[in-house]
C-alpha cells in the first residue's frame, strides 16, 4: 500500500514548469504539463520524478525544460540536455538510465506524492 | 506462472550485464524468469575504464548498473555468490552459497582471469594483477609503502597499468617478454617509437626479458631474476601478461572447450549443448578469444535474439584499436604486420615529433589491409573506414598519412575540413565518421548524434557538428532540414518575422499559430529570446515561465553542482574600491569562491538557488546591476586603460566602452555579444577578436565587426574608419537589430557573416548606404530595446510572485544536501564524489 504524503497547494502548480519536493529525504521533480482536453489541473497532468540528474550529478531536473519529443513528454536536464520520460523516467539518449518515478494524486487541493522505484 | 521458464546468467560483469539490459529491452524478458550469479561483492562495472579509478573515480561512478535496474525489471540477482557446478541432466546451478537453480536456458558470461606466468615466486607479497576493484585497492595499498613498480607485459594493458602506476607515484618499469611493446598490434618501428615516447615519461622498459625467478630483493621487497642473469629490484609486481578464459564450470560439466582454453561457441554463440550459450571473453568462436568489449556485447544482442528464435548470428569482430597509452597516441588496424601475400607497405617516420604510420596495401595497390600509427592517430577514422569498407585507395596511398600542408584556408567551414578533422573532442569524432554516420542512413541531428555520440559530452562542439551534418547531407542530395525543431517547421530568422508581422507575444500564441505539440528545450529558449529581442519584456514574467533555460530562469549560471554564479555588471571594467568592497564583502558574507574573469568583472560562485535573492538585494542596494553573464546577450565591452592614463592612447576608450556597455546591456540576441574598446593600435583590449571592436586612431574610431575567441576563433572584419562618435553608434545600432533579425538559433556574428549572402559587401551596403531602407527602422528597433532596459535582478526582487521561484524544495527550507563544499587554495569549491561520501560519513559520527 503507498502512503500518500502531501507536498504542497495545487495553486503552486506552474503550468509547463517543475519544482522539487522532499519526500522522506528523497527530491523529487514534480512537473505539471497542462493537457488541454483533461481541463482542469488533475493528476494526469502532473508528473514526479527522481530530482536527481544521474549524468551531471546534482539535484537539478524540477529546474529543466519539459516539452514533448516523438509524443513522449519529457523534461531536458538543465546541465547537460538528456531528456527524460516524465511517465517512466526512461533517458531517451540512452535508454539503460531510468530514474524512479512517483505517483501523484491531487487530494483536497493538495499534490500529494507516493512510492518511488519502478511504479 | 507455472508456466514460467527459468533463464540463468553466470557471471555479472561487462557482457553479463549487457545481455541483462538488451533483454530487459526485448519481449523475451517475459517469456523467462531471469536470475543472475555475480561472484563479485557488486553487480557490473565498467572495466574498460577502470583506470580512471586512480584519477578519483569511484566504484560507484564507474557501476553498469543503473539504479533499481534488477528490482524493475524482476531480476534475481545472487551477488557475491560463485556458481560451482553445473548438472546438465536435472539442469540445475549449483552456488557457493549453498542455492540450487533450475535452469531452462543458461548463458555463460564468466570473463577471464589475468595469466600470472607460473615463475617461482609468483605469489610473493605484493605480486597483483590487474582486473578488478578489489585489484586496484591493493595496487593502492601496496603502492603506499612502496618506491618502485614492476608490470609484467607490455601490451595495451601493461601499458595502461604502468600508467597507474606512475600516477601512484611509483618509480615505474615494464619488462616485455617480446623484442618490443605492443606485439600484437605493432611492428617493430611502431613499437621503437612507443618505446621512445613512454620512456620520455620517465617509465623504464626492457624488452626481451624472460623471469625466471622472484625473491627476496635487498633495496625493495622483490627482486626479479631474468633468463639472461641481470635482476630489477622492485617493490611491487603488476602481472599483465595476458588473459585466459574462464572454462572451468563449462569443463566440469563436459561442454567442449579449445584446446588452449575457451568455451566453443557456433554463430548462435550456443556451446556443445544447445541450452547453453556463451558469451564475452570466455567464449570461443572460430578458434578466437575476444579481448574487447564490444565483440561480447555482439555476442550478447546474438543470444537475445536466438531467444526470440531470431537469427542475427555472430560473424567475428574487427579488431582495430585506437587509444591513448600514456597520452601517446597509438592505433593498429587490420593487418597491421603485413602478413597478408604479396602486401605493399608505405611508411612516414617522423624522428622529431616521434611520429610513425605505416600502410599495408593490396598486392594491386587499390585496396588498405592494414595500418598502425604511433605518435598521431588522427587519421584512425578515415583508414578504417577504407579498411573495413573496401572502399578504393587513392592513386597516391601515401597521401593518406603524409602530414597534411598547412590546411588551404578554411572557406565556409564545413566543406573544407578534411575528414581526418576531430569535431568532438569529448567522444573523438572526425568529419568522416560523421559522414560514413550519415552514408549509413543517419539523416539527422539527432540519429548521427546517437550513431557516434559526437556532441553528447560538454557539448561544444554541436554548432560545427550541426554545420558539418548539414553540408553533408546537402552535399548528398537530401534536403537539409533547417527547421528549428519537430514543433516548428520555420528557421529562427523565419520565426522572428512571424513573431513581428503577426504582433505575437507569446510561446504559446505562437506554437497555436504556427507550430505543433508542446515545444522542448530547443524551440522554447529560442522563441523566448525571439520574444525578449523584440519586446523586450522581463523574461520572468509569468507568461514566459517555464520557456527559459536555467541560466535566465534563475539569472545566474549554473554549475556542475547545481549551485550558481552570479556576475554583476561592472561596465568597462571599471570599478570604485569601494564597490570592490562590497564584492567581497557579499562573497565573504555567502562564502563564495570570487575569480576575476576573462571579461574585466568579478565572478561569484557556489550560490544556493534559494540565496540568490539575498545576495542580489545586497548588491542592488550597493549599486550594482545584473551582467547578464546568463543570457544570450551582451556579455561585456572590454575596455583598455586608454588617453586618460595610457602614455600611448589617442582617445578615451574606458569612457566609449561604458557608453556601449551601457546602451546595449539587456539586449536579447541570437547568441551572446562582445565587445571591445582599444586606445590605439597597440589594440591592448583584443578588439579585433570581438562581436563588435572599435579601435581609437588620430582620425576616429575604426569599427572591426563579427570577430570572435572561443571554439573557432575568426579575426574581426575593419567596416569602416575614421567615425565619430555618433556615426560610430548609429552603424551598431542597425548592425546589431539586422542580426538579431536574421541570425540562426545561438549563431555568434562571426558564423552569420560568414553564411550571409553577399558576405561583408552586403552587410556594409545595408547598413552604410541604407540599401535596403531598413536604417530607421533598425535604429527604432534599438531604441525601443534602451528604452525598455531594466536590471532584470531589480524587477525580480519587486516582485514576489517571480521570488517564490528561488526555494530548491516547496515543502521544505532544507538546502539541497547533496551541495558540499572544500576548501581549495583558501576557498571553497564543490566536494568530490569521494569527498562526498567522507562528509557524510563524518556527517553521521
Ligand atoms: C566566467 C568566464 C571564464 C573566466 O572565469 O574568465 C567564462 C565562463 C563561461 N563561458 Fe566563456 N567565459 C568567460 C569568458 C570567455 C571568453 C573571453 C572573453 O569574453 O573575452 C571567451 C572567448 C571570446 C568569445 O566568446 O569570442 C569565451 C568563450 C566561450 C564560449 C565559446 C564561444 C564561441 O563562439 O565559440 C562558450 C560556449 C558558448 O557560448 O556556447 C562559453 C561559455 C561559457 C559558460 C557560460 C559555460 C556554461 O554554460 O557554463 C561559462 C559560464 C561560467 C559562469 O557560470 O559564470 N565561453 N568565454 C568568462 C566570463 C567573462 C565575463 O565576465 O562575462
Ligand atoms: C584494465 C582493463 C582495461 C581494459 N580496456 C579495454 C578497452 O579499452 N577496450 C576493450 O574493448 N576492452 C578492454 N578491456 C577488456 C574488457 O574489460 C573485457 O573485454 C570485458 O570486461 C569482458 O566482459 P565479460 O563479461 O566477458 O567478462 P568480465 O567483465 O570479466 O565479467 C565476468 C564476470 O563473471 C564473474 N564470474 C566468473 N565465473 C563466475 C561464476 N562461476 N559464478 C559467478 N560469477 C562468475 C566474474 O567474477 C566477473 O565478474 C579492459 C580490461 C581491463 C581489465
Ligand atoms: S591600447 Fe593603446 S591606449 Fe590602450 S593601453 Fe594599449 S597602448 Fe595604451
Ligand atoms: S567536444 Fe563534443 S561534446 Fe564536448
Amino acid at each position: 500500500m503507498a502512503t500518500w504524503q502531501a507536498i504542497c497547494d495545487v495553486t503552486e502548480l506552474l503550468p509547463n514548469t517543475g519544482l522539487c519536493a522532499l519526500l522522506d529525504g528523497q527530491q523529487v521533480a514534480v512537473f505539471y504539463v497542462p493537457d488541454p482536453e483533461l481541463g482542469e489541473v488533475c493528476a494526469r497532468q502532473v508528473y514526479a520524478i527522481s530530482n536527481f540528474d544521474p549524468f551531471g550529478q546534482a539535484n537539478v531536473l524540477s529546474r529543466g525544460i519539459c516539452g514533448d519529443i516523438d509524443a513522449q513528454l519529457v523534461v531536458a536536464s538543465p546541465l547537460y540536455k538528456q531528456h527524460f520520460n516524465l511517465r517512466t523516467g526512461v533517458c531517451l539518449e540512452n535508454e539503460a538510465v531510468a530514474l524512479p518515478v512517483y505517483a501523484v494524486r491531487i487530494s483536497q487541493n493538495k499534490v500529494e506524492l507516493a512510492g518511488g522505484v519502478g511504479l | 506462472m507455472a508456466t514460467q521458464k527459468t533463464l540463468a546468467i553466470i557471471g555479472n560483469g561487462m557482457v553479463g550485464q549487457h545481455f541483462l539490459a538488451q533483454l530487459a529491452a526485448s519481449p523475451a524478458l517475459r517469456d523467462y524468469h531471469t536470475v543472475t550469479f555475480c561472484e563479485e561483492p557488486r553487480p557490473a562495472y565498467d572495466r574498460v575504464h577502470l583506470s580512471e579509478f586512480f584519477a578519483g573515480k569511484t566504484a560507484e561512478d564507474l557501476s553498469l548498473v543503473p539504479p533499481g535496474f534488477f528490482e524493475e525489471h524482476g531480476i534475481t540477482l545472487h551477488l557475491n555468490d560463485k556458481a560451482v557446478a553445473v548438472d546438465r541432466q536435472t539442469k540445475t546451478i549449483v552456488s557457493a552459497k549453498g542455492q540450487h537453480i533450475h535452469y531452462d536456458k543458461l548463458v555463460l558470461a564468466t570473463g577471464s582471469y589475468p595469466f600470472v606466468p607460473p615463475v617461482p615466486g609468483h605469489d610473493r607479497p605484493n605480486c597483483l594483477v590487474y582486473r578488478t576493484i578489489e585489484d586496484l585497492e591493493a595496487m593502492v595499498k601496496a603502492a603506499q609503502t612502496a618506491k618502485v613498480g614492476v608490470v609484467v607485459g607490455g601490451g595495451l594493458l601493461g601499458l595502461e597499468a604502468a600508467k597507474a602506476l606512475t600516477d601512484l607515484g611509483l618509480q615505474t618499469h615494464v619488462v616485455e617478454f617480446a623484442p618490443r611493446l605492443m606485439a600484437v598490434q605493432l611492428d617493430d618501428e611502431g613499437g621503437a617509437i612507443l618505446r621512445r615516447k613512454i620512456e620520455g615519461l620517465g617509465v623504464r622498459v626492457h624488452t626481451s626479458k624472460n623471469t625466471s625467478e622472484i625473491t627476496d630483493g635487498e633495496s625493495c621487497v622483490n627482486k626479479m631474476c631474468f633468463a639472461d642473469g641481470e635482476a630489477l629490484e622492485t617493490d611491487l609486481i603488476l602481472f599483465s601478461a595476458g588473459i585466459r578464459p574462464r572454462d572451468e564450470l563449462a569443463r566440469s560439466c563436459g561442454l567442449e572447450v579449445g584446446a588452449r582454453g575457451g568455451i566453443v561457441i557456433d554463430n548462435q554463440c550456443r556451446t556443445s549443448d544447445a541450452d547453453i550459450y556463451a558469451i564475452g571473453e570466455c567464449a570461443l568462436w572460430n578458434g578466437m578469444i575476444y579481448g574487447l568489449v564490444a565483440p561480447g556485447y555482439a555476442m550478447a544482442r546474438t543470444v537475445v535474439a536466438d531467444l526470440q528464435n531470431q537469427a542475427v548470428p555472430f560473424t567475428g569482430a574487427d579488431m582495430s584499436t585506437k587509444l591513448k597509452l600514456m597520452g601517446v597516441d597509438v592505433a593498429s588496424i587490420g593487418d597491421a604486420h603485413a602478413k597478408t601475400p604479396g602486401a605493399l607497405t608505405y611508411s612516414y617516420q617522423n624522428g622529431g615529433s616521434q611520429v610513425y604510420k605505416r600502410l599495408v596495401v593490396s598486392a594491386d595497390n587499390t585496396h588498405l589491409l592494414g595500418a598502425v600509427l604511433v605518435g598521431e592517430a588522427s587519421e584512425y577514422g578515415t583508414l578504417l573506414h577504407y579498411c573495413l569498407n573496401g572502399i578504393e585507395l587513392p592513386a597516391n596511398p601515401e597521401s593518406l598519412i603524409l602530414p597534411q600542408q598547412p590546411a588551404t584556408p578554411v572557406a565556409l567551414g564545413a566543406d573544407a575540413l578534411p575528414d581526418s578533422a576531430q569535431l568532438c573532442s569529448c567522444f573523438d569524432v572526425s568529419k568522416g565518421e560523421v559522414c560514413s554516420a550519415i552514408a549509413n542512413g543517419y539523416l539527422t541531428l539527432g540519429e548521427v548524434k546517437a550513431a557516434t555520440k559526437a556532441s553528447t559530452g560538454c557539448g561544444g562542439c554541436s554548432a560545427l557538428l550541426k554545420s558539418v551534418v548539414d553540408a553533408q547531407l546537402a552535399k548528398q542530395g537530401y534536403e537539409v532540414n533547417t527547421d528549428l525543431c519537430g514543433h516548428f517547421a520555420y528557421t529562427r530568422q523565419a520565426l522572428y518575422h512571424l513573431v513581428r508581422i503577426g504582433q505575437l507575444r507569446t510561446f504559446d500564441a505562437l506554437l497555436a499559430k504556427h507550430g505543433t505539440g508542446k515545444g522542448c528545450d530547443i524551440c522554447k529558449p529560442a522563441v523566448a529570446n525571439i520574444l525578449a529581442s523584440y519586446w523586450n519584456e522581463h523574461i520572468l514574467e509569468p507568461v514566459h515561465w517555464g520557456l527559459q533555460d536555467s541560466n535566465d530562469t534563475y539569472l545566474a549560471n549554473i554549475q556542475k553542482d547545481g549551485t550558481y554564479s552570479i556576475v554583476p555588471r561592472i561596465p568597462g571594467g571599471e570599478i570604485k574600491p569601494d564597490m570592490l568592497i562590497v564584492l567581497g564583502e557579499v562573497g565573504k558574507k555567502y562564502r563564495l569562491y570570487t575569480k576575476i574573469t576573462g571579461g574585466q568583472r568579478i565572478d561569484l560562485f557556489g550560490a544556493r538557488l534559494e540565496q540568490l535573492p539575498d545576495i542580489w538585494q545586497e548588491l542592488i542596494a550597493a549599486g550594482f546591476e545584473t551582467g547578464h553573464a546568463y543570457g544570450k546577450s551582451l556579455r561585456t565591452v572590454k575596455s583598455c586603460v586608454g588617453s586618460t592614463w595610457c602614455r600611448y592612447g589617442v582617445a578615451d576608450s574606458v569612457g566609449l566602452a561604458i557608453e556601449l556597455e551601457n546602451r546595449y546591456k539587456g539586449l536579447r540576441s541570437p547568441h551572446k555579444l562582445k565587445f571591445a574598446v582599444s586606445g590605439c593600435t597597440r589594440e591592448c583590449a583584443e578588439a579585433q577578436s570581438k562581436d563588435i571592436g572599435v579601435i581609437a586612431t588620430e582620425n576616429g574610431w575604426n569599427l572591426y565587426i563579427c570577430g570572435n575567441g572561443g571554439m573557432k576563433p575568426r579575426h574581426a572584419d575593419l567596416f569602416a574608419t575614421g567615425l565619430d562618435k555618433d556615426t560610430l553608434i548609429r552603424y551598431i545600432d542597425r548592425l546589431l537589430i539586422f542580426y538579431v533579425r536574421t541570425a540562426d538559433r545561438l549563431q555568434r556574428t562571426s558564423v552569420w557573416l560568414d553564411n550571409l549572402e553577399g558576405g561583408l559587401a552586403y552587410l556594409k551596403s545595408v547598413v552604410m548606404e541604407d540599401s535596403l531602407g531598413l536604417s530607421d527602422e533598425l535604429e527604432q528597433q534599438m531604441r525601443h530595446v534602451i528604452e525598455t532596459y531594466q536590471c532584470e535582478w531589480k524587477a525580480t526582487l519587486a516582485d514576489g510572485n517571480k521570488l517564490k521561484r528561488f526555494r530548491h524544495f516547496v515543502n521544505s527550507s532544507q538546502p539541497d544536501s547533496n551541495v558540499l563544499f572544500v576548501e581549495e587554495r583558501g576557498q571553497p569549491r564543490p566536494a568530490l564524489p569521494e569527498e562526498k561520501r567522507h562528509f557524510k560519513l563524518v556527517g553521521v559520527a
